[in-house]
């Protein structure tokens, strides 16, 4: 009980400031208490990102050096797919079965993103295809994910994380971890095949944490401190236009203009 | 089809030249430049995003890639009828209210603010124009900001009128960023649940799941987005802002906001969750029931206005009620009532806060007193107000009965809580209350004399009257003609409602 | 051949003619002969395209065209039937002698607006014939709701605070019920059927049955969402807009307004529901004991009014459901009673109205009670009051004998024998609250309190008249005589409105 509590701290942390954000907001205050309590609120929306990208024991989503060649043809719309849970009992050195169905997955899957240009209604074939590509590898997908690893496959994050996470069977607490893991390794370029298997072997050695809600808040975040300038200055504006920043003041102000009339409880100021 | 370079970026085009247009508004030189060079990015836009209707009307919704990044990792722009129908709404509104907006804003905003405006302007354009393109769930959330944060500014201009509009432009901060907030907060959920944000790959994996946390973050996106629409009972933020923004902004806003918040609800609803989605009944319930309290409610309140803006707020929160209540019926036949409302009720609040306008514009005041006898003191303002005023009862020959036809043929043909009959009864009875507010606005124009010794004042410039009457024309014009609204919105539901039928795809 | 106009021509032009005089009008602001000269013009040549189509459909032809497809399979279109005709020849005639009234009312109690006035008369003109001739319930409520807007200038043309509240009445009632029932009738029969064009023999007997809840729902929509037909409870609208001038109550809320209602009603009875189909249901006999109640209430109702103008009203409140009742006997008999009343009735209410315009143009008399005495000195004025108010009692031999006969004929053909001893009481009904006006004035004395009415009882002083302007007398007398006339002529219209109830 208190273990399936605890395990989920992050959560904890994300409610508590996410209720205190609202209460705070919510509740009669000044204009800048208000805001205030909006920021907290935002600022429990990033935690929340934040942890869902972490992955236990993984490290910055930054490339370790020892395959420079990833980077060059990151313009290739494709991506790499790697099972986080995967990456914890892997051989490191994947057979070559499964190089072959890597490959091969990534052959299909580059034909599908070369229709996908023009064509949508192709590319919504191709989505469709690719279930069939899963049964085909999907008992041996973690292998086939640390061969795909450095051979630039395509697969959506997504497809594999929906292989190995069946949502139904696992709590809260598995999911996002699963779920995040699934995607949460991406390399991105060509390599030759020879090169796979060192790059396979090396990534393996490496987790990285999923980089993408990274990405995400930090976005988040620019709008969050846009609205705060712009909730300041107009508390600014506000102070100079009534001369109070109190909401039970301003809110009797207005009243006034609106019936002609004091708002019954208010006080004379 | 006439091919012009470069006509392979233009999904993206109605959202990258206002964007990039936008920074050099804030230099120029206060006063009419501003004012000309939005104007003249608004045409661009429209016609840009009237050829992107044409290609799509013809060639089948297309798809564009940002910076060539294809979609799991990439931003896409997916544009099928649906929000190609919208973009063309938003920036047709731009560009008849951004040439109206000149003698207006001279007058009700300070000259040195005038660029800053006009910068507000075009971002609040793009913004909107970008939440109905992008096919990316994030990309969304970030231009609903775009939008909203210049939203706010431009409310709060207002203030030279009317300090309230501070206070206005304070709460629609703070809803709106609420509910922006829970809208990502309902994207996280689903971003756990599946690993994209991509609408498309979003409907992929959301089949078949029915757990706890895809049901939070639908409802935590549909109660994001609710707020932004001001979906009763989260309007409150509405009326105010409308009211006291200046009245170029609440013609533009009332006429598009809203508007785009709605249809991405719909994508949300049809695209994203789609149709097996078990917990959808209960939102289109709520939607049902909620849409038909708004009609009443905000209806209710509006007869009782004497503020004509704020008036036409709440009846705008009304008119909202009747576009859930399309969407609420799950059929094809209510989602094509919705967008058809969507694009009408757009042309009759484009109008009627544009008529008002002129009247702040001359007169000073939008308070009903000073509409009195107005028919005489300006009579192009007062039948163009007449006539949109009836446009929002549903009277033929006007778009607003189009939308009426629709939506109650729609109602006539569901299974939904409430017996049809009694939803198109509703639907009648809240026209009738539409028809007690317009008809005292009316009344007070037409029929009473103007108050003693009134100055004589001249009718609104040209600008502004041209502009207003485009709006009124294209109320009785759309009447007759409906290929564009009907006929698109009906391809835009039919393809919508397809993609859970499984005919072809999503898009 | 009557005409070198083509009918299908002469239907565009009816409707497209008041149009023309409208702009007419409004450019002829500043000068009132050119504007009223505008107006009789433009009244004769509409007339002439009118009769045109009369006649062609009395050929048997059936006159008309597409205007536009709004939506899919729903457009504005027209098309002439016997029924349409008679009620166009109907609005178009009556609104020349209308015009003749106008003109001197209008210019007798000095009026503002007159060119305001004017204007939306012929709007209302081109609405009432758009109704008249409709092809679809579609364009039948798109001129509907014409008519509903171009009037309630009318209706508030006095612009004072009883205007505002009769006009807030009028067209609160007019709009609601039009918008928050009929529109949902029409698009329930849209629905059902997938149509909404008119047919002989009803288009609703191929979808559904007679029995079927669908049917009662649609009619009883119908029945009162048409409000133009004043059925209790929805008849305020209509003594409501006595508020209005005189002249507008005599040509609106004698002919065209409520008589667009009730040839509505009678169309969707004929030509939506079919008679054998209706006869075949029961729920027309639930709306057809609402007109029986609504011709008897509002009789008695109209008993206690002093108001000149309200007692007409509530008197044509009861009229109208004759028609609806005609309608929703759901036999033949029923429904050539229902067509007649309307153009008799039309013809015998207008006579009335104008006569009390005369009396209040000149005396500024409103209540019946100061009447007593006045019809010596205004003998013509009275007299033809007096014909008027014989044709709508149903006296032979005038006009209104007509309808009365075959609605008693109707009720005996579908066995109602309660329904001809309402018709008989309302008849009575009808002489006491009519002919008392008459009376008093003829032969009542006001003790001579204001002059009028100082001579021998009983005797009209020839050397001492006091009737109103040429143009406030005369078109009540030529309505007069035109109730005397129609009465020969009855059979001629039961001829020509035949094909209406041949099923096929």
């Amino acid at each position: 009980m208190w273990e399936f509590i605890l395990e989920r701290y992050n959560y904890w942390i994300v409610i508590t400031l996410m209720m205190t954000g609202l209460y705070i907001v919510f509740s009669r205050g000044n204009l800048v208490k208000t805001i205030i309590g909006l920021n907290v609120f935002q600022t429990s929306v990033f935690i929340f990102y934040i942890t869902i990208g972490k992955i236990a024991g993984g490290t910055a989503p930054i490339l370790m050096g020892g395959h420079g060649g990833g980077h060059d043809g990151q313009g290739d719309h494709t991506s790499a797919t790697h099972g986080a849970d995967a990456a914890h009992d892997v051989s490191v050195k994947p057979t070559l079965d499964d190089l072959r169905a890597g490959s091969d997955a990534a052959e299909a899957a580059g034909e599908v993103e070369a229709h996908s240009h023009n064509d949508l209604a192709a590319a919504m074939k191709g989505v469709e295809q690719q279930p069939a590509y899963e049964t085909q590898s999907l008992h041996s997908l973690p292998d086939m994910a640390q061969a795909a690893q450095g051979n630039s496959i395509l697969a959506d994050p997504g497809e594999a994380a929906e292989a190995v996470l069946t949502p139904r069977d696992q709590g809260l607490h598995d999911m996002p971890e699963a779920g995040l893991g699934a995607d949460g390794h991406e390399t991105l370029g060509h390599e030759a095949v020879t090169s796979v298997t060192d790059a396979a072997a090396h990534a393996a050695d490496i987790i990285y944490t999923n980089p993408l809600p990274h990405v995400l808040i930090l976005t988040a975040i620019v709008v969050g401190v846009a609205t705060t300038a712009v909730g300041l200055a107009l508390a600014v504006r506000i102070q100079e236009a009534y001369g109070t920043i109190e909401e039970d003041e301003l809110e009797a102000e207005d009243y006034e203009a609106e019936f002609g009339e004091r708002l019954a409880g208010s006080e004379a100021r | 089809m006439i091919h012009f370079p470069g006509l392979e970026h233009l999904p993206a085009l109605p959202v990258i030249i206002p964007l990039i247009a936008a920074p050099f508004t804030i230099v120029m030189r206060p006063g009419r430049t501003p004012w000309l060079w939005a104007t003249l990015v608004s045409w661009v836009t429209f016609a840009c995003t009237l050829l992107l209707l044409e290609v799509v009307w013809h060639g089948g919704p297309t798809e564009y890639k940002m910076g060539g990044w294809a979609a799991p990792l990439g931003i896409t722009y997916y544009i099928d009828l649906a929000n190609a129908l919208v973009m063309m709404l938003v920036a047709a509104m731009a560009a008849v209210v951004f040439p109206y907006a000149y003698f207006s804003v001279k007058s009700e905003i300070a000259r040195a603010q005038s660029p800053a405006f006009y910068t507000a302007m075009i971002i609040c354009l793009t913004g909107l124009l970008g939440v109905a393109a992008t096919g990316d769930a994030f990309n969304v959330f970030v231009f609903l900001e775009i939008s909203s944060l210049s939203t706010y500014a431009l409310v709060a201009m207002g203030a030279r009128r009317d300090r309230r509009a501070l206070t206005a432009a304070f709460n629609y901060l703070v809803m709106g960023t609420i509910g922006a907030t829970f809208y990502v907060i309902g994207l996280g959920l689903l971003y756990q649940a599946t690993g994209t944000l991509n609408m498309l790959d979003l409907h992929e994996r959301l089949a078949g799941q029915d757990n706890k946390v895809v049901e939070a973050g639908f409802a935590f996106i549909v109660t994001g987005i609710g707020l932004k629409l001001a979906m009763v009972p989260l309007h409150l933020w509405l009326p105010n802002a409308y009211g006291f923004a200046p009245s170029a902004v609440t013609a533009f806003l009332a006429a598009t906001a809203t508007k785009v918040q709605i249809y991405l609800m719909v994508r949300f609803i049809y695209t994203v969750f789609g149709f097996e989605f078990p917990f959808l009944e209960v939102a289109l319930n709520a939607f049902l029931i909620l849409g038909i309290v708004g009609m009443f409610y905000a209806s209710f309140v509006a007869v009782f206005r004497d503020n004509v803006k704020q008036m036409l707020a709440y009846s705008s929160v009304a008119q909202i009620g009747y576009m859930l209540l399309g969407i609420s019926f799950g059929t094809v036949d209510g989602l094509t009532a919705s967008f058809v409302h969507i694009f009408n009720h757009a042309l009759i609040k484009a109008a009627l806060f544009m008529g008002v306008g002129c009247v702040v514009l001359r007169i000073g005041s939008s308070q009903l007193t000073a509409f009195r006898g107005l028919a005489r003191r300006m009579p192009w303002t007062t039948w163009a107000l007449v006539l949109s005023g009836l446009s929002l009862i549903g009277v033929p020959p006007t778009v607003g009965f189009i939308s009426k036809f629709k939506l109650m043929e729609a109602a006539f043909q569901t299974t939904t809580l409430i017996p049809p009959l009694l939803v198109v009864l509703l639907i009648g009875a809240s026209s009738l209350l539409a028809a007690v507010y317009v008809g005292r606005l009316i009344y007070t124009m037409v029929l009473e004399q103007p108050p003693e010794n009134a100055p004589a004042i001249k009718e609104a410039p040209h600008a502004m009257r041209v502009a207003l009457w485009i709006m009124v024309i294209a109320n009785i014009y759309f009447f007759f003609f409906t290929d564009l609204t009907v006929g698109v919105a009906t391809q835009a539901a039919e393809a919508l409602m397809c993609s859970q039928a499984g005919c072809g795809g999503a898009y | 051949m009557f005409s070198l106009l083509s009918p299908d021509m002469a239907v565009y032009l009816a409707l497209a003619v008041p149009v023309f005089g409208f702009l007419g009008i409004m450019l002829a602001d500043k000068y009132p002969n050119i504007r009223e000269g505008v107006t009789l013009i433009t009244g004769v040549i509409t007339l002439y395209m009118a009769l045109t189509i009369f006649v062609a459909v009395g050929a048997g032809q059936e006159p008309g065209f597409e205007f536009l497809e709004i939506l899919p399979g729903l457009s504005l279109s027209f098309k002439v039937e016997p029924l349409g005709a008679m009620f166009g020849i109907l609005g178009s005639g009556l609104w020349i002698v209308n015009s003749l009234f106008s003109i001197g009312y209008m210019r007798g109690s000095q009026a503002n607006n007159q060119t305001r006035f004017y204007m939306c008369f012929a709007i209302a003109i081109m609405a009432a014939l758009g109704i008249a001739y409709a092809a679809n319930l579609l364009t039948f409520f798109v001129f509907y709701e014409i008519l509903t807007l171009s009037t309630f200038p009318l209706v508030t043309h006095n612009q004072n605070e009883a205007a505002k509240k009769g006009g807030s009445v009028y067209l609160g009632i007019l709009l609601g019920t039009s918008i928050g029932l009929l529109l949902p009738a029409i698009i329930l029969t849209w629905i059902t059927t997938g149509t909404t064009g008119f047919a002989l023999g009803g288009i609703l007997a191929s979808s559904v049955e007679a029995n079927d809840p669908v049917v009662s729902v649609l009619l009883i929509l119908f029945a009162f969402g048409i409000g133009k037909a004043a059925l209790m409870p929805i008849h305020p609208w209509l003594p409501n807009a006595m508020v209005a001038p005189t002249p507008v109550s005599a040509f609106l809320h004698a002919v065209a307004v409520v008589k667009a209602g009730v040839f509505g009603v009678l169309k969707v009875a004929i030509y939506i529901f079919g008679i054998d189909f209706l006869s075949m249901g029961s729920a027309a006999d639930f709306i057809m004991w609402i007109a029986a109640f609504t011709i008897l209430a509002s009789s008695m109702i109209a008993m206690s009014q002093d108001n000149l103008k309200a007692r007409l009203a509530y008197s044509t409140v009861s009229q109208l459901s004759y028609v609806t009742l005609g309608a929703m006997l759901a036999t033949s008999m029923g429904a050539m009673g229902g067509g007649m009343q309307i153009a008799m009735h039309a013809v015998g209410k207008m006579t009335l109205f104008m006569c009390a315009g005369a009396i209040y143009i000149k005396t500024h008399k409103l209540l019946i009670s100061e009447m007593a005495g006045l019809g010596r000195v205004m003998p013509v004025t009275f007299g033809a009051f007096f014909i008027g108010a014989m044709s709508i009692i149903g006296l032979p031999p005038l006009a209104g004998a007509w309808p009365k006969f075959l609605l008693m004929i109707g009720s005996a053909d579908a066995g109602h024998r309660l329904l001809l001893f309402v018709l008989a009481l309302s008849s009575i009904l009808n002489v006491i609250y009519l002919l008392s006006i008459p009376l008093k004035a003829f032969y009542f004395s006001d003790n001579g309190k204001d002059g009028v009415g100082a001579g021998p009882q009983g005797r009209v002083q020839w050397g001492n008249l006091k009737e109103a302007p040429f143009f406030c007398v005369m078109p009540p007398v030529l309505t007069a005589i035109g109730c005397v006339i129609l009465f020969f002529l009855a059979g001629s219209l039961y001829d020509y409105l035949l094909p209406i109830m041949e099923v096929k």
